[in-house]
């Protein structure tokens, strides 16, 4: 079916009174954003919905997009026809035609706008039913949860009708709750909390950290990637890859094996931080779990978080894998997140890792390494990459493969 | 020469072996090696799976590679039964399956499952309301052939995915090895489908490769158990070249699909309408929709199928007997027995099976040498029948 436009309705942020201007606002631009393919849509983003007129593009892959999109509760693909009876009679048809099923029920909701339309409401419901009820034999009213709705309005411009109802992603706009910095390793769980922080209004960037020549070329290409899976969810992100390699082995030649994690992850954690703040982030995600790993316990957190005052949250920390894996699928980053790279959180760790690390002591362990000096060679060594969805870092030599398939 | 026996095999096209070669020189790393030739491979690889995927509209990790449409067979039924056993032993096919089906069924039934075949009408077409008889609380699997391989019979797929959506449990495989490219991809890759086979060599590609679709979701256990290659479901190298060169001949076979298929149709009628009104010809194939465009079988009264083959091919033209499968063991073709066709009729049957490389001119030299075997046969089947009238 040729739909004309597709309306979005608002999701929470419809009941934010002071900060909805802002919420709409951001809304708007990032369904531009996730549009931005398809020349000819028009985006008005009004105070009670959001309309994407079409102007001729196929619906299908803007609804995709839409579904991705926070901050939208749902929306309707919409026909548009001109105001006469007989047009609204032959689009209502089309439209329930599309979806019913024997034994199904319909009911019409009517908003007129225009008040010289021939029609009044009652009449419109009244005379549009019947004609429903004639041309599809079985199909019966039902006041009380039909199965299909049909919203006709009776606009200035035009009579609008729609029957299908999409569930958006739910949540809040990207940006409209403020910005942090994401722990990014490559791993399951890190991208699923990216989206999570992400549902909850928040921009993030990617923090990465790699170490070559103990991780390789692909492992950094994989982060990219899953970036650009993540990006689906906000237009575009930044990707920032810290050089870790001399940090590590300063550690692993200076602390004792028990507690070089520990002080690894403090590292980590210094240097996420300080990135955080020169880019004025108000915060630190990252995939953490309670006891999945021995870094995961409330003990190594407490030793861990001990380095930054900045907020770290986790949003997965009471979550099981299973549950994880099936955000992964969802969001599309499973497949990539289990390709067998090493990262740099899976090289150098001690056979028996200390699982209650005891701060005082790590805190003394800490002092073996220049801490100062690392972190100041670390960040003058980082990178940052704009990433944006369909970019591509895996697979380098498609084009070359391209002819062979 | 006159090949027209494409649901045997298909020649491998030159631009897919050509790829074939390129990247069994090239590209050789294994795709499991974590240096940059196995990388390049394993790039390739889910570059191939990616435009597999892409051409049937499904997702990337839907696609497994394997060696072809017997072990897609083998595997879905098998690696179903091994997965599903604890919620139900049984399993419904059609009686009209190719052998990879059918004696993985007859396997299964030696280990204690229980097999329903459904039976099929006069076109080889199984019923609906069959099918929802046969249906139990322990049922794990239905499993439908799309095209039949020796009549061309279309299955009603999407009946069945019709009544499998109220058993959202079941496995519903369709063995599509003659199905695909044939203008029903909307039929076999519907919404209720879970697994589907695929063999590369009936499209242009080489060998010993193939795939399967998996619905992302379902579980099956492996039968290749090893180096986990393949979702840890499928283990063994991956044999790259054959698999972008199968990538490759799928792209082309599904390139200006509905042409291809309107030509074969084309060639198919041809044929038909030139031997349809034959008094010893009885044919098995309709020119209708519901068959194939590229299959037609017809037996020719009293002479043996095998004799047909070989006279058609003094003349340099390339039939079968029914299946090749079944062609060499002398058997009656299994399908038309169980259109309960007479064995004396079911074993003069021939089949003529098209490719999209067929011609009209191709056709009407079929149809002269048809004319000329038919006036020889038809003096042999006269002189059976007064042979028998004298005793």
């Amino acid at each position: 079916m040729d739909y004309s436009e597709i309306m979005v309705r608002y999701g929470e942020l419809s009941t934010k009174g002071k900060n909805r201007k802002d919420f709409i606002r951001q809304l708007g631009q990032n369904v531009k954003a996730a549009l931005q393919e398809f020349a000819d849509l028009e985006i008005h983003a009004q105070h009670d919905r959001l309309h994407v007129a079409l102007n001729g593009t196929p619906s299908g892959p803007v609804i995709d997009r839409l579904k991705g999109v926070f901050g939208i509760e749902n929306f309707s693909p919409v026909l548009k026809v001109e105001k006469t009876k007989d047009a609204m009679f032959e689009a209502a048809k089309t439209l329930i035609e599309a979806q019913y099923e024997p034994g199904m029920t319909f009911k019409i909701n009517t908003k007129r706008q225009d008040h010289q339309f021939e029609l009044d409401t009652n009449q419109i419901n009244d005379q549009l039913g019947g004609h429903i009820l004639r041309s599809i034999p079985v199909i019966t009213v039902k006041m009380k949860q039909p199965d299909i709705t049909l919203r006709v309005e009776v606009r200035l411009n035009g009579i609008f009708l729609s029957s299908e109802t999409i569930h958006g992603a739910g949540g809040l706009p990207v940006g409209t709750g403020g910005r942090a910095v994401m722990m990014l390793s490559g791993g399951i769980d890190s991208p699923v909390a990216a989206y999570m922080g992400m549902k909850r209004g928040v921009k993030l960037d990617m923090v990465h950290f790699f170490s070559p020549p103990y991780t390789s070329e692909q492992a950094l290409a994989k982060a990219k990637e899953l970036t650009t899976k993540i990006a689906g969810f906000a237009g575009h992100v930044q990707f920032i890859a810290v050089p870790f390699t001399k940090v590590q082995e300063d550690i692993k030649e200076k602390v004792p094996e028990g507690y070089l994690m520990t002080i690894q992850r403090r590292m980590m954690l210094r240097l996420t931080a300080a990135i955080a703040q020169q880019r004025g982030a108000k915060g630190i995600f990252t995939g953490e779990s309670l006891g999945q790993v021995a870094s995961q316990t409330l003990e190594s957190m407490l030793a861990i978080n001990d380095v930054t005052t900045m907020p770290v949250l986790r949003p997965l920390v009471s979550m099981d894998k299973t549950e994880i894996i099936k955000i992964a699928e969802k969001i599309d980053t499973y497949d990539l997140s289990i390709l067998p790279f090493e990262d740099c959180c899976t090289i150098f760790t001690p056979p028996a890792p200390k699982t209650r690390p005891d701060l005082e002591k790590v805190r003394n362990f800490e002092k073996l390494i220049d801490v100062d000096a690392l972190m100041a060679e670390a960040l003058a060594g980082v990178t940052v990459v704009n990433i944006k969805p369909g970019d591509h870092y895996m697979n380098q030599q498609e084009e070359v493969f391209a002819e062979l398939l | 020469m006159i090949y027209f026996d494409n649901s045997a095999t298909t020649q491998a096209a030159p631009e897919v072996v050509d790829t074939y070669d390129k990247v069994s020189q090239q590209i050789w790393g294994n795709p499991s090696s974590l240096h940059r030739f196995g990388e390049a491979a394993f790039n390739l690889l889910e570059q191939s799976r990616k435009q597999i995927a892409d051409l049937l509209g499904v997702h990337q990790s839907e696609i497994l590679f394997t060696s072809g449409g017997t072990e897609g067979d083998n595997w879905v039924l098998k690696g179903t039964a091994i997965e599903k056993r604890a919620f139900g032993n049984h399993l419904i096919t059609t009686a009209v399956e190719h052998p990879a089906i059918h004696n993985s069924m007859e396997q299964l039934k030696q280990l204690g499952f229980e097999v329903t075949y459904l039976p099929v009408d006069e076109a080889g077409r199984i019923s609906i309301a069959d099918l929802k008889a046969a249906i139990r609380p322990t049922t794990i699997l239905v499993s439908v052939m799309a095209v039949n391989n020796e009549i061309g019979t279309i299955q009603p797929l999407k009946a069945v995915a019709d009544v499998l959506a109220d058993y959202p449990k079941i496995h519903y495989h369709i063995d599509a090895v003659q199905g695909i490219g044939k203008g029903i991809q909307d039929m076999i890759m519907n919404d209720r489908v879970d697994f589907v086979t695929f063999s590369g060599h009936k499209f242009h590609a080489p060998r010993g490769i193939g795939f399967i679709y998996k619905r992302q979701g379902r579980k099956i256990a492996p039968l290749l158990t090893g180096g986990g290659q393949e979702r840890n479901l499928r283990s063994g190298t991956e044999n790259l070249p054959a698999i972008a060169a199968m990538s490759k001949a799928l792209r082309l076979l599904l390139t200006d699909e509905a042409k291809k298929v309107a030509q074969q149709r084309a060639v198919k009628n041809r044929i038909y309408q030139h031997i349809k009104d034959r008094d010893l010809v009885t044919l098995f194939s309709q020119p209708t929709d519901d068959f194939a465009p590229h299959i037609l079988c017809f037996a020719i009264k009293g002479v043996r199928g095998e004799t047909i083959v070989h006279a058609f091919e003094e003349h340099d033209i390339f039939i079968s007997t029914t299946s090749a499968c079944s062609s060499k063991k002398h058997m009656a073709s299994s399908t038309l027995m169980a259109m309960h066709i007479d064995e004396s009729v079911a074993t003069s049957a021939i089949r003529i099976s098209l490719d999209a490389n067929n011609t009209l001119a191709e056709a009407d030299e079929f149809n002269r040498v048809f004319d000329v075997l038919y006036d020889q046969f038809k003096k042999l089947s006269h002189t059976e029948s007064k042979s028998s009238a004298q005793v």
